[in-house]
């Protein structure tokens, strides 16, 4: 389904399908920090879930309470139904922000170990690690140790050992965080394969083209709390569509079917563009006041918000703000 | 659903522990460790050449003989006659200085212990005050000799060796409680500092995060703490074999420890139990330690308290030693990080074997208490918080709720 920003997203999630995760008023405190303030999430299975926010939003501290690395100071959440995550730890498959592997492993090896951490026994997850190390261009360095790898290619071992026990659940914690772009793009190709097969896959981020590109629902996150969590396409129709005109001229009889809120936006060679919400009337009744008041129509569209400005909405200016700039600051890296 | 959705808590310790076990066994750490009871043994040595050195210089016999040339060849005679028969005499040094007595003691470059001046008659003694009645009788016996009014010959005489006394046996058993308390502890203290280095490294790599999400704590802390203990008992092997090797080649010219009390071998398996659960509980504090810093001055700081207490608890379990049964061993014997030295100890003394298997079964008790409360402390303090969350304090993102 290609949308009106052209981004393809997948079929709506089946709203009666069953929960992967669930949480209910998530809070954590770190002495007299406040990390997350009460978060609650639903997952249905065989979704692409996005945490959105900026940095120290509380995304990371959310998603170790979702995988019962620490435990929240009140609330509950449920994985597959599970109250405790690690009862449903070989379901899971886990790549935190900050990765890691032993230096002295060997890719293979580095794989199965993950692999085994989750019951896969250590030879299969070995014969799994050379088949994914080779699929994905690094059958070369399967007898390299991890310390001879770039960080790109470690990042990726990592990944494949994330994914060698064939989990249901996949979390990620900033995926797309130090990759170059093509190797984003190869990441969000291979989400949409997990999904496509069935497996749930959460995933935070602070670059909103990868959950509006990806995600089927998101849970907007700033200062702790998820004053947002539903669809994408939810969440975007919160703002009411734009119409987006221009014009030749600026004057004319024409103007006085604008609303008087429209946004005039001057531009060098000549042209006009304003921007206002689609008139109660409905735009046929609109642009025929155009058509006869002279308004020498250039182009005219509808146009859809898009999740940046429905974050903007939800989340506020400064958390806005703040994702931007660590946006500018990855961008930077 | 949960017996086939997740591993077991030991099944979880098995892959950590055996990680662990392949990457020390195969690290220079490990070479060190197999090198580790050289240095004791060297500074052994080196300290033990530099205390007879120090013993023969304070027991130097040296007396230098200041009297006329006949009567002074007279003396040698009579000390060379007797020497075989009497230890205790002095080494004589003639001295035909003419120096006062006074100055020839102080002489720089030799070491006098007196100085013999008059005549065989009438000899005079000069000598410090605390060693004047030292000499009186040696000199008097070769002055004697020399004069020909001593006897010349002296009988044979037999010997009658006995069985030591209990004094004697008990005094020769702390010999061995001691030798095996500091064997104990250097052991322990190296172990843990390995198990404490191993915790930092993974956190420095920061696969932590990786394992705490795949399974419990107490399985990390478990595995951990059992590779290390396995790591030390090839350690123990490999030296076991080559004191073996010694035994076979150098026999008897070995330093021998009189037999403990519990013979041996029981001796022996006591001690690797005690080992085992002395470094269980000192393991899971330094683990602990390394679970709740963040850096390797972090760890230093908060590992100098526990071992200035692990050095205190070895020294009140060895003061211990000298008395069985009193409240001080049995306060060391039931304080879980002084337990396994005081019963060590004790198996070298005493012969009863029930305290031991109480004392094993509350030190295991211990163990787990020590491990469940590091493992929970661990997974409080370490997984705070994501990358920027750990700058702000006192904030919500950017609200402030303090």
């Amino acid at each position: 389904m290609l949308t009106e920003t052209g981004f393809m997203t997948r079929p709506p999630a089946d709203p009666a399908a069953k929960l992967a995760i669930e949480a209910r008023g998530l809070v954590k405190r770190f002495d007299d920090t406040l990390a997350v303030g009460g978060v609650d999430i639903s997952v249905p299975e065989g979704a692409i879930y996005g945490i959105l926010g900026p940095n120290g939003a509380g995304k990371t501290t959310t998603l170790r309470m979702l995988l019962g690395i620490i435990d929240p100071d009140v609330g509950v959440r449920r994985v597959f139904g599970h109250d405790r995550p690690h009862e449903v730890a070989k379901l899971i498959g886990y790549l935190p922000e900050e990765r890691g592997l032993y230096p002295a492993m060997k890719c293979d090896e580095a794989i199965a170990f993950l692999g085994a951490l989750r019951g896969l026994p250590l030879d299969e997850g070995k014969a799994r690690g050379r088949d994914l190390l080779e699929r994905h261009g690094l059958g070369h360095a399967v007898d390299r140790q991890i310390r001879q790898l770039s960080k790109g290619m470690a990042q990726t071992v990592q990944l494949l050992g994330t994914l060698v026990h064939r989990p249901k659940l996949v979390v990620f914690d900033e995926p797309f965080s130090g990759l170059d772009a093509i190797n984003q793009g190869k990441l969000e190709a291979m989400i949409r394969e997990l999904a496509q097969s069935g497996t749930t896959v959460i995933f935070s981020t602070h670059v909103i083209h990868h959950a509006e590109r990806l995600c089927d629902e998101v849970a907007i996150i700033a200062g702790g709390r998820v004053p947002y969590a539903g669809s994408v396409d939810a969440a975007r129709d919160r703002i009411p569509a734009q119409v987006r005109l221009e014009t030749k001229v600026d004057t004319g009889d024409w103007r006085s079917a604008l609303p008087g809120d429209a946004r005039h936006d001057a531009k060098a060679g000549g042209n006009h563009f304003w921007y206002f919400p689609v008139p109660d009337s409905g735009i046929e009744t609109l642009l025929k006041r155009l058509i006869d008041g002279g308004a020498g129509i250039l182009s005219l569209s509808i146009e859809r918000a898009g999740l940046h400005d429905a974050f903007v909405e939800i989340a506020g200016e400064a958390a806005a703000r703040a994702l931007a700039e660590d946006n500018a600051l990855e961008t930077g890296r | 659903m949960s017996e086939t959705t997740r591993l077991s808590l030991f099944e979880a310790a098995r892959v950590v522990a055996r990680r662990d076990f392949r990457a020390i066994l195969f690290s220079r750490a490990f070479f060190f460790f197999l090198l580790g009871p050289l240095f004791p043994l060297v500074i052994g040595a080196l300290a033990g050449g530099i205390g007879g050195q120090v013993q023969r210089d304070v027991a130097a016999n040296l007396v230098a003989v200041a009297m006329s040339e006949a009567d002074t060849a007279a003396l040698q005679t009579a000390s060379d006659a007797l020497s075989d028969q009497i230890g205790y005499l002095p080494r004589l040094v003639p001295d035909a200085s003419g120096e006062p007595p006074a100055d020839i003691l102080k002489r720089k470059g030799t070491n006098f212990a007196a100085v013999v001046t008059g005549t065989l008659d009438a000899p005079v003694v000069v000598a410090p005050e605390d060693q004047i009645e030292r000499w009186r009788g040696p000199v008097a016996l070769l002055a004697a000799t020399a004069n020909g009014s001593s006897p010349s010959s002296f009988p044979d005489i037999a010997t009658e060796p006995v069985a030591s006394s209990a004094a004697t046996s008990r005094s020769e058993r702390i010999r061995t409680a001691q030798a095996g308390q500091l064997i104990l502890f250097l052991l322990m203290m190296l172990l843990a500092g390995m198990v404490l280095s191993n915790l930092v490294e993974e956190k420095a790599n920061k696969v932590i995060e990786v394992l705490a999400a795949a399974i419990p704590m107490d399985a990390v802390f478990l595995g951990k703490l059992f590779a290390m203990l396995g790591v030390s008992f090839v350690g123990i092997a490999v030296w076991a074999s080559f004191g073996g090797v010694a035994a076979l080649l150098l026999g008897n010219q070995l330093p021998q420890l009189p037999e403990p009390a519990l013979g041996w071998p029981a001796f022996i398996a006591l001690g690797i139990a005690y080992f085992a659960m002395g470094y269980l509980l000192l393991g899971a504090l330094f683990l602990t330690i390394g679970g709740m810093a963040a850096t390797v001055r972090e760890v230093q700081t908060l590992s100098m308290p526990v071992t200035m207490m692990q050095l205190l608890v070895f020294f009140l379990a060895a003061a211990a030693i000298t008395t069985p049964g009193s409240p001080l061993e049995l306060t060391a014997a039931i304080f879980p990080l002084s337990s396994p030295f005081a019963m060590l100890a004790r198996a070298a003394q005493s012969d009863a074997l029930w305290p031991h298997a109480l004392a094993l079964v509350w030190q295991a008790l211990c163990v787990v208490l020590f491990v469940s409360f590091g493992a929970l402390l661990f997974k409080r303090r370490v997984m705070k918080s994501g990358k920027a969350g750990r700058a702000v304090k006192g904030h919500v993102g950017g609200t402030k709720t303090a």
